[in-house]
């Protein structure tokens, strides 16, 4: 992949500042006061595709918000929009607003590069880089001039990340000898090293076996004391075990194209025992996926 | 009645039950002798280099002594002497050429690589190396004639570094885009999500990444350089004496010491080209086992 791929010319058009309300969005949760990140799209395009239209979700603080779906609804792309990754993609164009601390991250002006060091983001793959793990630890610290102790904040985080004992001895080999349960949470240690308020995570466990899953699962309701995260999961049980509130995307393929929008976003409680849309009915009893 | 049947329809046939190889089988066969083929075959292609380098160490090896890299190349019909300038002088003209080619080369490789994809300029730039990758050795001595040679109006080292210089570009550039393109996009997109520049993302991630297989890149394009003689013949020239610390001087080398010597009338010179060809395919074989050991990554998951 070139940069040319990766940096392509982003098209930002105006975006209409106002509340959008979508067509199924439920907005009990918007209300609420600890609302961290209020993700309002209108619609999301990459090209002419339509990808993603109507999906409100606020991410409210301290709690884990799992997006789930069906493949192709575009789950990925919403949490992607919400710390600019999609700008990386050809022709990708955004209406809507996502609001963070206050300000719209899509407003004009807005440098994406400072979005992304305030917002922590693990990916599918484990992706450390070819660097010891110390090293990796302390890549983002060292990108935001941290003066401090490295050596102390480095230990937090591995230690914040359940990695600490694992590889305290072995801090200056390099990241990729390790397993891929403790790569990923190497990556999860790299990422909240800089303590971002607002954590990321896109199918972290879908590269993990079960035991690594169910440590990062166990991993995850220890960090929403200290952050919020935000994950995208295909696994429905995972939704249910860490997540404090679950949207549901679907798939309209009406329009001849797949557009991905919101169903249904409640607490996980009420949306698994209790969902109001039928088509949540139908995902969750397993009719498709 | 019906119970009998079955079981006979379930055993083997008659006469194939034995699972021993037969070489009278036509498979077997078939391919004992395509096997026995391929090794022989291979062993043939390397009989050359074998042979070589056993010639080299009986002919060369004779001679190999420390006065042979200390001492000054003798003039024709001499006794004794050595290959000492000549070694230095590959060496100088080497490191000029590798100064000059080096930020060149990694320059337009990250240019290639990181910036440049698929634009116009970028196709003609690795368009333009692919062919100079071809271009016939002599021709670089020709070009580095014409514009330093004749323009400082004298032979030098530093004309001979600008000759294989225009060698070793378009190799150092192509191996080194290869390296940079074979980083993975998961590491790039883990370092853009980190808030990282795209400036921060090449230097701190993609290069390091990289550094063993542009090592590798650059260390063969330097013993293929270093192997060359028609791109020093009417640039560097030779020369009988020490390098003095002027590169703007003809200067002594080992691939034009063995031109030079290889077809003298005098038993001597003969045998020390023998000897420099020893010392030259060394420090070349040296140069690729080096290359070999930097392209090793750390133990990887």
């Amino acid at each position: 992949m070139n940069i040319q791929e990766v940096f392509p010319k982003v098209i930002t058009e105006k975006r209409d500042s106002g509340r959008v309300s979508g067509a199924h969005a439920v907005g009990a949760a918007s209300a609420d006061p600890g609302v961290v990140m209020d993700c309002r799209i209108k619609t999301l395009h990459y090209g002419n595709f339509l990808a993603v239209r109507d999906t409100e979700i606020p991410i409210v603080a301290h709690e884990i918000t799992a997006f789930i779906g069906p493949s192709g609804c575009g789950k990925s792309t919403v949490l992607r929009s919400l710390n600019r990754m999609n700008d990386f993609v050809n022709g990708f164009r955004f209406e809507g607003s996502v609001h963070y601390r206050g300000q719209d991250i899509y407003a004009q002006g807005v440098d994406p590069v400072a979005v992304r060091r305030s917002i922590g983001m693990v990916f599918q793959q484990p992706n450390p880089f070819a660097m010891s793990i110390y090293k990796n630890v302390a890549f983002g610290l060292r990108l935001n001039g941290f003066k401090g102790d490295y050596a102390e904040r480095v230990e937090n985080a591995l230690r914040g990340a359940a990695l600490w004992d694992e590889v305290k001895d072995k801090l200056n080999t390099s990241g990729l000898s390790l397993s891929g349960g403790q790569q990923q949470r190497l990556c999860i240690a790299r990422a909240i090293a800089v303590e971002p308020e607002l954590l990321l995570m896109d199918e972290p466990c879908s590269a993990l076996d079960p035991i690594a899953t169910r440590r990062v699962e166990d991993l995850m309701l220890e960090l929403k004391e200290k952050y919020t995260i935000a994950i995208v999961t295909h696994n429905l049980q995972q939704a249910q075990r860490v997540a404090d509130r679950t949207a549901f995307l679907f798939v309209d393929t009406s329009a001849g194209g797949r557009t991905g929008y919101l169903i249904e976003y409640r607490p996980s409680a009420e949306l698994f025992e209790d969902p109001r849309e039928e088509r949540t009915k139908a995902y969750i009893r397993g009719e498709f996926s | 009645m019906a119970n009998a049947t079955m079981n006979t329809e379930l055993a083997p046939p008659s006469g194939r039950t034995s699972f021993r190889r037969s070489f009278a089988d036509r498979r077997t066969l078939g391919n004992s002798v395509l096997t026995g083929l391929a090794v022989a075959l291979s062993l043939i292609a390397m009989l050359p280099l074998f042979s070589v380098l056993y010639m080299l160490l009986v002919k060369g090896g004779a001679l190999l002594s420390p006065s042979l890299f200390s001492e000054l190349t003798p003039g024709a019909g001499m006794d004794g002497g050595g290959i000492g300038n000549a070694i230095v002088g590959t060496l100088v003209v080497v490191g000029i050429s590798t100064c000059l080619a080096l930020p060149l080369g990694f320059m337009g490789a990250v240019y290639l690589a990181e910036y440049g994809g698929e634009t116009k300029l970028a196709t003609l730039v690795r368009f333009a190396a692919k062919v100079l990758t071809g271009l016939p050795s002599i021709l670089a001595g020709v070009c580095a004639y014409a514009v330093v040679v004749v323009t400082t109006g004298s032979f030098s080292a530093l004309a001979g570094g600008c000759a294989m210089a225009i060698l070793m570009v378009p190799t150092v550039m192509l191996t080194s885009e290869s390296a940079l393109r074979a980083v993975p996009g998961k590491m790039k997109m883990a370092a853009f999500g980190m808030g990282a520049t795209r400036a921060q993302t090449v230097l701190r991630i993609v290069i390091p990444t990289a550094i063993p297989g542009i090592l590798t890149g650059v260390m063969l394009a330097l013993a293929r350089a270093m192997g060359e003689t028609a791109p020093l013949l009417f640039t560097a020239l030779f020369s009988d004496y020490w390098f003095e610390g002027k590169v703007t001087q003809p200067i002594a080398s080992l691939s034009v010491l063995i031109y030079n010597f290889a077809g003298s009338p005098f038993e001597h010179q003969v045998a020390l080209a023998w000897a420099a060809s020893l010392v030259l395919v060394s420090i070349v074989l040296v140069l690729n086992v080096i290359a070999q050991v930097a392209t090793r990554r750390p133990e990887e998951h």
